[in-house]
């Protein structure tokens, strides 16, 4: 499917991507860097987009007249396809004080993104249709880019039970996932993933051993040693992806293992890709730009599972992302309240928002520095909803527009204008990076803008 | 150190000194209840000379002990950590109960470290009395405290400092006053 | 120096600093009135989350003894009872406008967050597994009482470190001084990568003879239902120092409470190389030391205090 306004194309069931319906945009953004590495375009050109639609590339100046289109001046902006998220938790339903559908939303526009793929792990879990029905309903109504919604693959999340996936699948769920904790039982993941050959969808993977990783709170590394706290092991999330991997190669079925934080993890599925396995895998921003280190201030804005590593699991994150074995980043973002995360580290909840600080925080750290060409990290944030059956966004003439328009030269301190999202929790804030969304358009409406950024109307 | 002039040198100290135990003999005369108490540092030291030469003159072994200030001082918030006072340990291993203590020190102001020597003073016992003998008064009192024996009255500008200087610290037996906005030629300690 | 957080902050004319203080407040002890009346006034706040009768009581005491105002908070505090939080229970003690605060948890990073959120200077009483600076600190002054310094010295700290943060302590604290550290135990109670700090590892006593000093850690009944140990028969028999291990001229030591035959023989403890009684006794004059280092000195506001004259002759002036 792709990203429009008018839903899903050509898939059985459902829709699988809801948003709130509005108007379509109409717009031209003068003499942009017009970036998309996916068909090489790299030109400066004016963006014409009419009724939602890439309408013309037209050479700078050289744009139509379009009455009531908004026109921007893109001078020295990068126009770039839009990107999606695979791993989002957007608290709904019954986690609201952290963030709902609409700040989820607004926060993943402001950060370029132009859809996303929101997790299961809620109160209640979404692990019946009537409950994604509701939170499917909810989104109609608040959300401001697509929102993709994943269903648990067992009952409850407590990983015995398969859940009625062929109906959540028909009531529109986009994959499954337990996310927020693995399927530990190896039995129950073979059954879910001979199962799917009725139901399909894909299955998203978090992948840890509860009994490796039991009282853990970082990394276990030089880090926790020095600091007395409890580490968990890189060898608990290698071994359950190799576990998985032989699944389902033997039972031919694909997985998606979602945020992988070790070097062991990248060889486990460059070794599964190797020989035939069908598995798709992310990475997330934290991960590819900080380490355990950062966790000496034993500040809880840097806990998340699975934790920062050491530098060398960092720089496999960074070549398996180059090199492809990492098929695309994914934020995991995952707001908590203040009081969740301003207690000791042990007892702090997990994770970091990131939405807004996806793109900058890799475009100052690896692409800045030269360490990864700009058109693969577009490629990698772009193409993250293709295991899900997503089309990565194109800058084409006649595709639904997924724009983001971003100022790469612009420095920002994160966090000093507040966030998008209703939680603070960024592991970035307070750093100064380079690189701003300005405006973003997903699925073919604009969903976000700059405050600061000046708009003009064309007569 | 050119800027200072000496008032009392070597000779000078050494016959005050030997005034102040006269002084201290005649107006005592059941010295073996008298005893000699010295404020570290300097007055520590001068209490000592002036125990060898009161007992000369009184025949009796008088007690002798010294006392550091520093957990008693009314200005612990205010001082700045590089200026952090040298400690001593004190040393009063002698009953007070019934004596005429003699604390000794080396230059009266404003008579707070007196103030803090009897409030530390009487929480080792309870004296009798209680008198005071300084080597230099340089006036500017604050708190109503007057001592009972006198080496040199030294009328100084607040701004002045009286450097009190000794063979056993400082290598020679001089007292100098240094005028207002002279850099300060020896650390002052408590 | 505002708070003594950890012995890793420290420097080593810092520690010098808080042992020599010490002494003096030795002195302090051995009169009949056991008390200065330098802290008077002021409030001292003992937020303890954790059991513990002898850090308090010497908390405790060493405030009174500097005249000081005592508030001691106990509370049961584990993490499943939620109760207050640890923010909001700081704030509401700020109400006494405490000078200083001693919090003891069992999370690591906890007294880091109380001094982040109070005016009041923060002594770390024990965070989690992480450091407990006063205990080391009063192990470095016992030990300095008997050897006079640790240049060079070989000490060995024997049992369960991973979960020890007198043991991360104490390292740092040792190492500043100049000794050189081993650090002994069961493979699986040895945090891995703990090397990185300086010190070697062994797993077995068979070295011990080569040790000036040898600092055994409690050994919790815990830890063999976690896997670490099969039984304290084992532990006992490959690390338990008694009179055959522990050579004449090897001082002991241990942060106590001791479980008698298990990481002691009951003949070390009370041996006369034991320390164990003199830590002790150091506790109680390391931490008036260190209260008073923190306390005294003008880098601290505090709102009813005026601007501090400049020619105003004080004590430090000849007086």
């Amino acid at each position: 499917m792709t990203v429009s306004a008018d839903g899903a194309s050509g898939v059985a069931g459902a829709p699988r991507l809801v948003s709130r319906p509005g108007a379509p945009a109409n717009l031209i953004v003068r003499a942009a860097r017009l970036f998309d590495p996916r068909t090489g375009l790299d030109v400066t050109r004016d963006l014409v987009i009419r009724d939602g639609e890439i309408a013309e590339l037209a050479e700078p100046g050289g744009a139509p007249e379009i009455e009531g289109a908004e026109a921007v001046d893109g001078e020295g902006l990068l126009a770039l396809p839009a990107f999606v998220d695979p791993h989002v938790h957007l608290r709904i339903p019954g986690q609201e004080h952290k963030e709902d559908l609409e700040t989820g939303t607004r926060s993943a526009a402001a950060g370029g993104y132009c859809a996303v793929i929101a997790m299961a792990n809620t109160s209640p879990p979404v692990d019946s249709a009537a409950v994604l029905g509701s939170v499917r309903e909810r989104a109609e109504r608040e959300a401001s880019i697509p929102i993709g919604f994943v269903a648990n693959v067992t009952r409850e999340m407590v990983g015995t039970e398969l859940t009625e996936m062929a109906e959540l699948r028909d009531a529109g769920a986009i994959g499954f996932s337990d996310d927020g904790l693995p399927i530990a039982n190896a039995r129950v993941l073979r059954r879910a993933l001979q199962y799917q050959r009725l139901a399909g969808g894909l299955i998203a993977l978090h992948e840890e051993d509860p009994d490796l990783s039991a009282g853990g709170v970082m990394h276990e590394g030089e880090v926790s040693a020095a600091l007395g706290m409890a580490g968990v092991p890189s060898v608990s999330e290698s071994t359950m992806i190799a576990r998985d991997c032989s699944l389902a190669l033997y039972e031919d079925a694909p997985i998606h293992v979602q945020h992988l934080s070790a070097r062991a993890s990248v060889e486990e599925v460059a070794r599964a890709k190797a020989a035939g396995v069908r598995i798709t895998c992310e990475a997330t921003p934290h991960h590819l730009t900080l380490t355990d280190e950062a966790v000496r201030s034993l500040d809880a804005r840097f806990k998340m599972n699975p934790p920062l590593r050491s530098e060398d699991d960092r720089q496999a994150l960074i070549d398996g992302l180059r090199d492809g074995t990492i098929d695309c980043v994914a934020t995991d973002h995952a707001p908590h309240a203040a009081e969740e995360k301003e207690v000791p580290f042990e007892e702090a909840a997990w994770g970091v928002t990131g939405l807004e600080t996806a793109f900058a925080a890799l475009y100052t750290d690896l692409v800045l520095p030269g360490v990864l060409p700009l058109e693969i990290l577009v490629a990698r944030m772009t193409c993250g909803g293709e295991p899900f059956g997503i089309d990565a966004p194109r800058l084409e003439v006649g595709a639904a527009a997924n724009i983001t328009l971003i100022d790469p030269e612009l420095s920002w301190t994160v966090g000093e204008e507040g966030y998008e999202s209703r939680s603070y929790n960024n592991c970035f804030a307070d750093r100064e990076l380079t690189g701003r969304v300005l405006m973003t358009v997903a699925a073919g409406q604009v969903a976000f803008r700059q405050r600061s950024f000046a708009l003009g109307v064309a007569s | 150190m050119s800027d200072e002039k000496v008032v009392l040198d070597h000779d000078d100290l050494r016959r005050t000194l030997v005034r102040i135990a006269h002084e201290i003999v005649e107006k005592n005369e059941d010295s073996d209840r008298l005893a000699l108490v010295g404020i570290h540092t300097r007055g520590a030291v001068i209490c000592r000379r002036l125990h060898a030469l009161v007992g000369e003159l009184s025949g009796t072994e008088v007690p002798l002990g010294d006392l550091d200030i520093s957990f008693y001082r009314d200005d612990i918030e205010r001082r700045e950590p590089r200026d952090a006072p040298v400690v001593h340990d004190s040393h009063l291993d002698f009953d007070l109960a019934g004596r005429t203590v003699v604390l000794v020190d080396d230059v009266l102001y404003t008579g707070r470290t007196v103030r803090a020597a009897i409030d530390a003073l009487f929480d080792y016992g309870r004296p009798a009395r209680v008198q005071l003998a300084v080597l230099a008064d340089r006036g500017h009192r604050e708190l109503p405290i007057r001592p009972d024996y006198v080496g040199k009255n030294l009328p100084t500008a607040p701004g002045e400092r009286v450097n009190v200087r000794l063979e056993e610290t400082d290598g020679v037996d001089e007292v100098a006053i240094t005028p207002a906005g002279a850099p300060a030629a020896t650390k002052e300690d408590s | 120096m505002k708070h003594l957080l950890g012995v890793d902050e420290l420097s080593r004319e810092e520690l010098e600093r808080i042992l020599e203080r010490a002494e003096s407040f030795a002195e302090v002890g051995r009169r009949d009135i056991k008390k200065v009346p330098t802290l008077r006034g002021r409030t001292i706040v003992n937020l303890f989350y954790e059991a513990s009768t002898r850090t308090l009581s010497s908390f405790e005491l060493a405030a009174k003894r500097l005249s000081a105002d005592v508030v001691s908070v106990k509370s049961a505090g584990s993490s499943v009872d939620k109760g207050e939080s640890l923010k909001d229970t700081v704030a509401t003690l700020s109400a006494y406008d405490p000078a200083a605060i001693v919090i003891r948890s069992p999370h690591a990073g906890a007294a880091q967050l109380v001094a982040n959120w109070t005016e009041a200077s923060v002594i770390n009483a024990g965070d989690g597994k992480h450091e407990h600076p006063t205990q080391a600190l009063l192990d470095v002054f016992t030990l300095r009482h008997r050897l006079d310094s640790l240049e060079n010295t070989s000490i060995w700290i024997v049992g369960d470190v991973l979960h020890s943060r007198v043991a991360r302590s104490c390292l740092l604290a040792f190492q500043k001084m100049g000794a050189r550290v081993t650090l002994c135990g069961p493979p699986t109670l040895i945090p891995r990568g703990i090397e990185a700090l300086g010190c070697e590892v062994s797993y077995d006593l068979d070295g011990l003879g080569g040790a000036d000093v040898v600092y055994a850690l409690r050994m919790q009944r815990e830890r063999m239902g976690e896997s670490f140990v099969p039984s304290l028969r084992e532990y006992a028999a490959r690390y338990q120092i008694d009179s055959r291990r522990l050579g004449p001229r090897q001082l002991l030591m241990h942060p106590g409470p001791v479980n008698r035959g298990v990481e002691l023989a009951p003949e070390v403890i009370d041996s006369p190389q034991s320390l164990i009684t003199s830590q002790v006794e150091s506790g109680l004059v390391v931490r008036m030391a260190i209260l008073y280092e923190l306390l005294t000195g003008s880098d601290r506001p505090r709102a009813d205090r005026g601007p501090a004259p400049a020619d105003t002759p004080t004590i430090g002036q000849p007086a």
